[in-house]
């Protein structure tokens, strides 16, 4: 077949036809994969939840409870156990990253000690801040939140003054954004509570 | 058939993308923090890399030579798009490891390097040899940067440990790593060919 020669209606119909066929390409596989990709976006923080939460017999999900704290948005999924508030999961985020936003769920008990984290979404350096999802769970020296309540102590790096937290080493920076997520989380449980009299 | 050898044997050997004709080198730099990510990163790229070739060779007579970049380029961004829908959808582990590394493999030049040097003289069957050949070249390029940066970097290869990760250099995980382990890699790849 030859070669269709480069006049401007050849051009026009050839891109044209090249990108509606493209486009209706990408129509259908969007459409084919935009349920998976909900279900499986769902299915990761439901796991989230149930991963760093107290014991519970609710539907956390169906409870959430939206705030926001110094601009970004915290939401508390409460955790029951026979109606009785056992604790929650509260997801948040922090743009004080060193590179971009830090999205952490993290779980607190009823009194307000941190239960455990996931780190569910962040960009720090590979090998240095990436580090936050093994390091702040190590129970060696003082590195471990888990168990500490930032009500009863100031959650910050040991560099910063009062901060009783040791931070990751060279990843200051993204130390300081996820111990600021843990206490901004913790902000938003409280005020979930004084929101919710009743829940206790 | 043997012409169909000689051009797959073409992409991964004297035509390497990554060790020879030096292309993709932000995706190849960027990915390769571990075997595993490489391998992930050339499977993706391999994948539509071989895509694209095939579909560009079939719509080579149909594209006028002044429009060819444009067209190529949405094939190209239409088969990186597909492949990054049906990777959230079906291997968020993949996606999450890989991220804005998917979205990026649009702007990869062995991708438009291979469409334009090859797809868009050849036939459909020659085209698919050549993608996959290149394809495999770079996915065994990733891999062995990848995994050498991995074991000086934290003593493992696909997560299995070789020596105490206290003993690697993070250097070799950072980006100046990339850069020094490519370089040496380059060096070996090429003494070897010149020998054999």
């Amino acid at each position: 077949m030859k070669k269709l020669a480069s006049t401007l209606p050849n051009m026009i119909i050839s891109l044209v036809s090249i990108t509606v066929v493209a486009g209706a390409l990408l129509g259908i596989t969007y459409s084919i994969t935009k349920q998976p990709i909900a279900l499986q976006q769902q299915e990761q923080q439901q796991k989230a939840i149930a991963e760093v939460a107290p014991n519970f017999d609710n539907d956390p999900e169906s409870e959430k409870w939206e705030t926001e704290i110094d601009g970004n948005s915290f939401t508390v999924y409460p955790a029951r156990e026979n109606g009785r508030l056992t604790g929650a999961a509260v997801k948040g985020s922090s743009m004080n990253g060193f590179a971009g936003e830090i999205v952490v769920m993290c779980g607190f008990e009823a009194n307000g000690d941190i239960k455990d984290y996931r780190v569910l979404k962040q960009a720090e350096t590979p090998g240095l801040g990436t580090k936050m999802e093994t390091w702040f769970r190590d129970p060696s020296a003082a590195r471990s939140v888990i168990g500490k309540n930032p009500g009863k102590m100031k959650l910050m790096v040991t560099k910063d003054p009062g901060g009783e937290i040791d931070g990751i080493t060279a990843a200051t920076i993204s130390s300081r954004a996820f111990l600021e997520t843990l206490r901004n989380a913790y902000k938003a449980f409280l005020g979930y509570e004084k929101e919710q009299p009743s829940a206790n | 058939m043997k012409n169909y050898w000689k051009i797959l044997y073409n992409g991964i050997v004297p035509g390497n993308p990554v060790f020879v004709l030096l292309l993709g080198m932000c995706a190849t730099l960027g990915t390769t923090s571990s075997a595993y990510n490489g391998l992930m990163m050339g499977i993706a790229t391999a994948v539509v890399l071989v895509c694209s070739n095939i579909v560009i060779s079939a719509i080579k007579s149909l594209v006028p030579d002044k429009v060819r970049i444009p067209a190529f380029i949405v094939v190209i961004a239409s088969f990186v798009t597909i492949l990054q829908l049906v990777v959230n959808a079906w291997m968020p582990a993949l996606n999450a490891s890989l991220g804005i590394f998917i979205p990026l493999i649009v702007v990869n030049c062995i991708l438009l390097g291979r469409a334009e040097a090859f797809a868009s003289k050849n036939g459909v069957t020659a085209s698919f040899f050549d993608g996959l050949g290149s394809g495999i070249g770079f996915t065994f390029a990733l891999v062995l940067l990848g995994a050498s940066r991995e074991l000086l970097g934290t003593g493992k290869i696909f997560g299995a440990t070789i020596f105490p990760e206290d003993y690697g250099m993070l250097l070799f995980v950072l980006a100046p790593g990339a850069f020094i382990a490519l370089g040496y890699l380059i060096a070996i790849v090429n003494k070897i060919r010149k020998t054999c």
